[in-house]
């Protein structure tokens, strides 16, 4: 209780946000009004409850007739997904890169940080677009993987910058005169101690994955209908700002309170661990 | 001299693997032929359309001949238009420059003073206000932002245009939903370089002879936070070209950063081509000139044993 105490207010909310936000996304189908696929023509833009619509939609309707607060969910469970695995790949491919470089040196070390330099000069979502053009069509396993490779040469650059200084310590030297293979020395002694720095930077990557998402998925180039993420909803609704402005505001408001939430606790993560 | 030509060398082989990069993987796009035409199409057409646009030589050969085009700004024929790629791309550039440089103007202007506002009461409510706010600003993205205002100041109050190129006041929006994030990241770096100085001993030498708050402020810190700042600009850089092309696809700006959406949204990879490396470069040219000035500034950067400054850790 007195740890619950001592959280700054702000964090705490944002504990509840994310706490929240992740019940949507694992129960979004049993906590959905409605199947999100039904479409029905003669109920279009209905207003939510708090502008005089009926409980039966309470976040309105969409352009289609679709319950909005079921696309929500939906949205939720997909832009937090791809968030997850995006942020969670990033840091196992970036940090095991990192190590690579560090353990083995010379021309290895070189060649990943020529890579590392280029990732860190070229501004991401321009390189994320490059491979987007290059799909023949869009696919949801290729996005995927795009997401993935965003933000990988902060971990690299982290998990490389650990490795080299563990190298110089004794408990390490010992380690390599014992004979431990670098694969036992790297998971069993260097990891947990790269972990925490890992984790705070997972913790920042996490709302700029979904940011990434959400803005190539708004710009039709992300996330194809019929399948749906936040982005998506708030794309189809920008041409109805004027007359059913709930459609995309209703999907931006969650980005927000999620993106600014997550990005509170990364930050609050940060300053726990390096205190400037 | 040697650590000039080692930066320029590793700027030029920044651009090589850029160049590689959106060669190979615009040309792993399939065959564009069949793309533009369907299943339907007769082979002389296609045949005839591989032979124009060159697709009929191996890879490699295509790829000498594209190095070739680049150095006369050739990128090649927009599939959708059958116009010069550099021609659609260069007549869309001063509309996106119209929004970058203001915005970066904006940014500077409001996020330098803000931080060291923040860094001269630290701990204080001013202070924390300021950073709870940039981690706001940074959060939020910018196509959500720009559709927030143009629902608040087009829809709702009906002040500024919605969208596209009408007046001055088609500036606003767009400019705002750019400068707004670069300036909260200004701010922050501002604030914890200014933090960083005012702990220095030199600080503590300076109160002890009697000099005022101020003129530490003024001749002793704020000479150092200049270093860091170039190497922030150069890489908001980055970030700036990134918000305008999301920014200009939200109000229907006519720049170059719409192009890029259309043509990736279309295929077009002459077009997707030509846009990336020209951000792409004039990146490795911005990070560049910082690394230079910040040597040039600081000649103990040249020393090529120290290790380099950390710089993608500013960007958060």
């Amino acid at each position: 209780m007195s740890l619950l105490r001592q959280l700054p207010p702000l964090i705490l909310a944002s504990f509840v946000v994310v706490a929240v936000l992740l019940v949507c996304a694992l129960f979004a189908g049993p906590l959905s009004p409605h199947d999100i696929a039904q479409v029905d023509l003669r109920n279009r833009f209905q207003p939510p409850v708090l502008l005089g619509g009926s409980w039966t939609n309470p976040l309105g309707t969409d352009s289609l007739g679709r319950d909005l607060l079921s696309l929500v969910l939906r949205g939720i469970q997909v832009s937090m997904t791809i968030a997850a695995i995006g942020t969670i790949g990033g840091a196992v491919l970036g940090a095991t890169l990192g190590f690579v470089a560090a353990w083995i040196g010379g021309w290895v070390d070189n060649a990943i940080g020529v890579l590392i330099d280029f990732q860190a000069t070229i501004p991401n979502l321009i390189l994320a677009l490059a491979l987007l053009a290059a799909l023949p069509q869009a696919s949801f396993t290729l996005f995927v993987l795009i997401m993935i490779v965003y933000g990988w040469e902060q971990y690299a650059r982290l998990a490389r910058a650990i490795a080299l200084s563990a190298k110089a310590q004794p408990y390490v030297q010992a380690q390599m005169i014992l004979g431990a293979s670098a694969a036992r020395i790297i998971t069993r002694s260097i990891l947990p101690n790269a972990m925490a720095v890992l984790l705070v930077n997972m913790s920042i990557n996490f709302p700029k994955t979904i940011l990434v998402e959400s803005t190539l998925s708004f710009l039709g180039i992300g996330i194809q209908p019929p399948d749906t993420s936040l982005g998506v909803l708030i794309g189809q609704g920008r041409d109805q700002l004027y007359n059913a402005p709930w459609v995309a505001l209703a999907p931006g408001f969650v980005i927000l309170i999620a993106t600014v939430s997550i990005s509170l606790l990364g930050d609050w993560a940060r300053d726990l661990v390096d205190k400037d | 001299m040697s650590w000039v030509v080692l930066r320029l060398g590793r700027a030029l082989l920044t651009l090589l693997l850029l160049i590689a990069f959106t060669f190979f993987t615009l040309a792993m796009n399939g065959d564009p032929a069949a793309a533009k035409f369907g299943p339907d199409i007769d082979p002389e057409t296609l045949e005839a359309f591989r032979e124009k646009w060159g697709l009929n030589y191996p890879l490699w050969k295509q790829f000498l001949i594209y190095l070739d085009g680049i150095w006369r700004l050739d990128f090649g024929l927009s599939f959708r238009t059958g116009r010069q790629a550099w021609e659609l791309v260069s007549a869309r550039l001063p509309a996106t420059l119209a929004l970058m440089l203001p915005t970066m103007f904006f940014s500077i202007a409001l996020g330098v003073p803000l931080g060291i506002y923040a860094a001269a009461h630290r701990g204080g409510r001013a202070d924390r206000l300021t950073i709870i706010a940039a981690v706001i600003a940074l959060a939020i993205p910018a196509f959500l932002l720009g559709l927030l205002l143009m629902y608040v100041f087009s829809v709702w109050l009906g002040w500024l245009p919605p969208s596209g190129w009408v007046g001055w006041s088609s500036f606003l929006m767009p400019v705002a939903t750019m400068a707004v994030s670069t300036a909260s990241v200004y701010a922050r770096f501002t604030r914890s370089a200014m933090v960083e100085v005012m702990s220095h001993p030199m600080i503590e030498t300076a109160e002890a002879s009697g000099l005022s708050r101020r003129l530490i402020r003024r001749v002793h810190a704020l000479p150092n936070i200049a270093l860091p700042l170039i190497t922030i600009t150069a890489l908001e850089f980055g970030n700036i070209i990134t918000y305008a092309v999301v920014t200009e696809s939200v109000f229907a700006w006519p720049g170059a950063g719409r192009l890029l959406i259309e043509s990736v949204a279309g295929r077009d990879y002459a077009v997707v081509q030509a846009i990336i490396l020209l951000t792409g470069s004039t990146m490795i040219l911005a990070n560049l000139l910082a690394d230079l000035a910040y040597g040039w500034v600081d000649p103990r950067i040249k020393d090529a044993r120290r290790p380099r400054p950390h710089r993608k850790e500013a960007r958060a």
